[in-house]
Parts: C-alpha cells; structure tokens; sequence
C-alpha cells in the first residue's frame, strides 16, 4: 500500500497495519489482503464483485475489518458483501470506504451489505465513509445496507460520513423477525456543493421487534440533505425516529418523517428537528472563553461526536 | 475589580414608537472578594446588567472596568478569558456535548475525570451519574442549574456572576443549592456578584444592592439592608417601596 492508501486506511477503520482476526481490505477494485478464521470464512465471489462472509453459529466476541479504498481517480466500482451470521453470535464487523481523488475524473464506489443474521444473535457493524484529494473529479458513494434479522437477535448500526464526499445516496432497508432489534445511529457532515440521500426502509415483522434510528447531521455551504425514513409496524412493536439537522450557511435539508402502523399494537414515533446552532449556545460556550469560531466547531463536533 | 460606571440600556419600544429604558444611569463597584447580591422587582434591569457585565449586551451609555480596564467593548470571549465569568439563569443545552466535556471546556485545560467529579460534588451531584451525561433535555432543570454552577467554579476565576440561580428549581434542590453559595462564601475565591430574590442568598452576602425600575435604588452592607426589605416586602404595597427609592 502506498501512502494515500494507508491515510485513507487509518480515516476510516483507524488501522495502521493488517488487523488482527478476520479482514479482507480491497485496494483499487482488488483485493490488497484477506484472511479468515475457525470461525469466520472469507470467501470471494465468483464473479469478482465482493466476498461472501460466513460467520458460523456461536462465535463470540470476535470482529471482521472490511475495509475499502480507492486511490486511482476514475474508478468505478459496485461492491457486493453478503454476510451470513449464525445462531448465537456476537460479533463485530468494521466497514469503510475511503476515496482519494487527486484529478478531474469521477471516482465511485457502490457498496451493497448484506446481512442475513440467524437467531439470538448480536451483531455491531460499524461504518465510516471518507473522501479525500484536491481533484476536481467527484468523490462518490453509494452504499446500501440490506439486513433481515432472525429472532431475538440484535443489530447496532454506526455509519458516519464526516469529509470529502461529493455526492452519496444511501439506502438501509431491515426487516426484522419475532423480538429481533434494530439501533442505527447515522452522523453526517455535507460541506461545498455536496449532497446526500438517506433512505430507510424498515419492516418489523415480528412481535415485540423494536428499532431505533437516529441521524445527526451538519448541513454546511450549499450542501444539500435528504432524510427519509419509512418505518412499518407490522406486529406488536415499537419504532423510533429521529433526525436533527444542523444548518450552516445556505445549506438546504429536507427531513421527510414515515410511520405506518399496520397493526394495532404497533407504537411509532418520529421526531425531527432542523434549525441553526442556536444563538445561545454560541453565547455560552463564548463565556467559557471560546471564540465564536471555536464555540461552532465545539457545537457541531459534539453533535456529530 | 469591576467598576459600573453611569450604565444605561435601553432597547425600542416599537408599539410606543420611543426608547425604552431598561437601565438608567447604574454605578457601582464591586471590591475584590467581596461577595454582593443584587435584587429587586422582577422586570427591573438586574438580568440585563449581568449579561452587560458578561458582554452578551451592550449598554447603551456609560463604562465598564475591570482592573482599571475599559472592557465596555470587549467581545463575550476576551472578558471571559480577562477572568469574568457568568451563569445563564436558563442554562443552554447541547446535543452530544457532555457534562464532562462542558467542565473541561470550562477549565480551559485538560483535566482528569476526578478533576471534573469534584466540581460536580461540590453542587451536590453524585458525579458518577452525571460526568458521561449529554447536557441535553434528559437532565432536569434542577440538575441544570447545578452544573451550570459546576462550570462556573471549574473556571476559577475572579469575578462570577450568577443570575438568578433560584430560579426554577424545586423547593428540594434548592436547599442544597444554598449550601454550595454558603460554601462559595467561605472558601473565596473570588468576587461573586448574584442576583437574587432568596432572603437566604441575600443573607449571605456582605453587600445588598436593590435595583428597581431601571436605578439603583438602595446599596449598603447586608445588615443596613435586609431587614428593611424583609420587613417592607410583608407589607401591602411592595410595588411604592421600590418606587419610593427603596427601603429607608
């Protein structure tokens, strides 16, 4: 790996070197270095396009790194990952893309992840998206999250987009079995002319099935935000949603809020805020000695922390 | 020490088409570790002088000095890096910000965890609870006021003022709230200036200052002071005591 691979490496898994366990890290469309364990398969697809990961039944407390990155400007990629996670697991997979982009041409990842997650199973994925280079081109990415969460089993989702990227339309779609739950927590910085998607699609199928989504972001220039969440209550369950947007300059957000209780006993809530930093928590962080500069990156880092 | 020298403000009275006075010729000093409490009507100016003291207004006549300095200009920072400090009478909230974070902020240096617990203690929270909690709106306004407190002393600095510290706590919170002024007043660390309506935050103090309509209406040590008010504030019509000139 050369240097911009390893800045970019660092960014978004904050790896200095191959980690330990399970990894596959992917360098410009090939694979850099990839090893699995007892318990964890890596497998690449036949049709080049991705890796199948087998994680068998009852491995716990062991993690897998995913990593990607995109050096070379005007490469385009769409990246399959499929995850099938047995019963009685508790693992953690750390995903992330970074991409450099140093000319005028366009580079683009499309990452699809899927995750099929067997019974009583708890599974942390965890995600950082990452742009970086001073060329012109656009920094691209598209990721999608598919996940189908079996019985009892428990998925946290932390996906965070903080720099550099020009243009993203992320799409999460869930579906979740009997008392299975669903936490996402989305952070997200647009700065210059950059815009974002987010989309939600979330059924809850199951008795007592449960989900959380929360989505913090920082709208900064003439940055443009999308959220959307479509949450369905098809059982006795409760779902949650909440955005809050941060706006900065001539930035424009949109949050577009979607609860369907198909059942009765289905219990929904959405809240959503959009609005400036407010005034007064500027005021305060100046009386603490900060300049207003400072009190604004304090506010907006914390928001995002 | 902070010197108030023929302070007025006054904002427009669009529906009147005229200024509105809110303060009116105001001058006062403010010795070096003494610690004065200002009261008075609601509606009076108290509050608007502090947030003058801390920069966030600015009058619309006089000076201020601090340490024989002209601060009347100087930004909200650069008076809270000169020593002065100031407590909201609504502290703000903040998304993801931590209690933590805010009392490091306020030292303005890297302190340890136990470093902030202290603080916290001090205003009566168990800081274990409290330390990783966002200052968000989970946290009471009881709870809020304390580690608006908390940030307060975690500042040091010579001159605190605190608004209305009282104000919209319960009765329970509040007494513990008496006990941290109580022992503000005796460890010292600085000059405190606090606006108040609580006889037993004015009994502590070693000066009264009785701001009503805009003027300061009355000055003097606690002793000349409080007992007229108490006994004033009992009869029928407060309103003519502060009118009058305040308690003789």
């Amino acid at each position: 790996m050369d240097s911009i691979q390893k800045n970019l490496l660092e960014a978004i898994s904050g790896l200095h070197e191959i980690p330990e366990g399970a990894y596959n890290i992917r360098t410009d469309g090939k694979t850099e270095a990839r090893n699995s364990t007892e318990n964890i398969e890596i497998v690449p697809r036949e049709s080049g396009d991705g890796i199948t990961i087998h994680i068998k039944p009852g491995t716990k407390n062991e993690s897998i790194h995913i990593p990607v990155v995109l050096s070379k400007a005007g490469l385009k990629e769409t990246v399959y990952n499929d995850f099938y996670i047995g019963d009685d697991c508790d693992v953690t997979i750390i995903a992330g893309c970074g991409i450099h982009c140093g000319t005028a041409d366009d580079s683009q990842h499309d990452g699809i992840h899927s995750f099929f997650i067997g019974k009583n199973s708890k599974v942390k994925y965890i995600e950082k998206h990452y742009g970086s280079g001073d060329g012109s081109g656009e920094r691209i990415m598209n990721p999608e999250t598919v996940m189908e969460i079996g019985e009892d089993s428990y998925m946290e989702m932390d996906t965070a987009q903080i720099k550099g990227v020009d243009s993203t339309i992320r799409k999460t779609t869930a579906k979740l079995a009997k008392g299975a739950g669903l936490k996402v927590t989305e952070r997200l910085m647009t700065h210059g002319n950059q815009t974002a998607k987010s989309v939600f699609f979330v059924d809850m199928n199951g008795e007592d099935s449960s989900t959380n989504l929360i989505s913090r972001s920082v709208a900064k220039d003439n940055s443009y935000q999308l959220f959307e969440s479509n949450i369905n209550g098809n059982a006795k369950c409760s779902g949650h949603s909440e955005c809050d947007a941060i706006i900065v300059g001539d930035a424009k957000v949109s949050s577009v809020p979607g609860i369907t209780a198909n059942n009765s006993d289905a219990a929904l809530i959405h809240e959503a805020a959009i609005g400036k930093i407010a005034g007064e928590q500027i005021v305060k962080l100046m009386t603490l000695g900060l300049t207003e500069e400072e009190a604004e990156e304090q506010i907006i880092s914390g928001f995002l922390k | 020490m902070l010197e108030i020298r023929d302070i007025s403000f006054s904002v427009s009275d669009q529906e009147r088409d005229k200024e509105k006075g809110i303060l009116e010729h105001v001058s006062f000093t403010l010795e070096d570790n003494k610690f004065v409490a200002i009261t008075g009507p609601n509606g009076g100016g108290k509050s608007t002088l502090a947030k003058i003291i801390a920069g966030i207004e600015k009058p619309t006549e006089g000076r201020i000095f601090f340490d024989g300095q002209d601060i009347t200009d100087w930004s909200i920072t650069d008076r809270a890096k000169a020593g002065i400090s100031y407590a909201f009478q609504q502290p703000v909230r903040f998304k993801g910000v931590t209690v933590f974070d805010l009392i490091n902020l306020a030292a303005g240096r890297e302190i340890s965890l136990s470093g902030a617990c202290q603080y916290l203690s001090e205003v009566g929270l168990c800081a274990k609870d409290y330390i990783n909690r966002e200052v968000n709106s989970s946290l009471s306004g009881g709870e809020m006021k304390r580690i608006e407190i908390a940030t307060v002393m975690a500042r040091g600095t010579r001159l605190s003022v605190f608004d209305e510290p009282e104000a919209g706590i319960d009765l329970w919170s509040f007494q513990n709230l008496i006990h941290v002024f109580e022992n503000m007043n005796k460890e010292r660390k600085g000059s405190i200036l606090i606006i108040s309506h609580q006889e037993r935050i004015l009994n502590t103090a070693d000066e009264i200052l009785v701001i009503a309509e805009g003027k300061l209406v009355k000055r003097g040590s606690r002793e000349e002071v409080l007992p007229g008010l108490l006994q004033e504030a009992d009869g029928a019509d407060g309103c003519q005591i502060w009118k009058q000139g305040g308690v003789k």
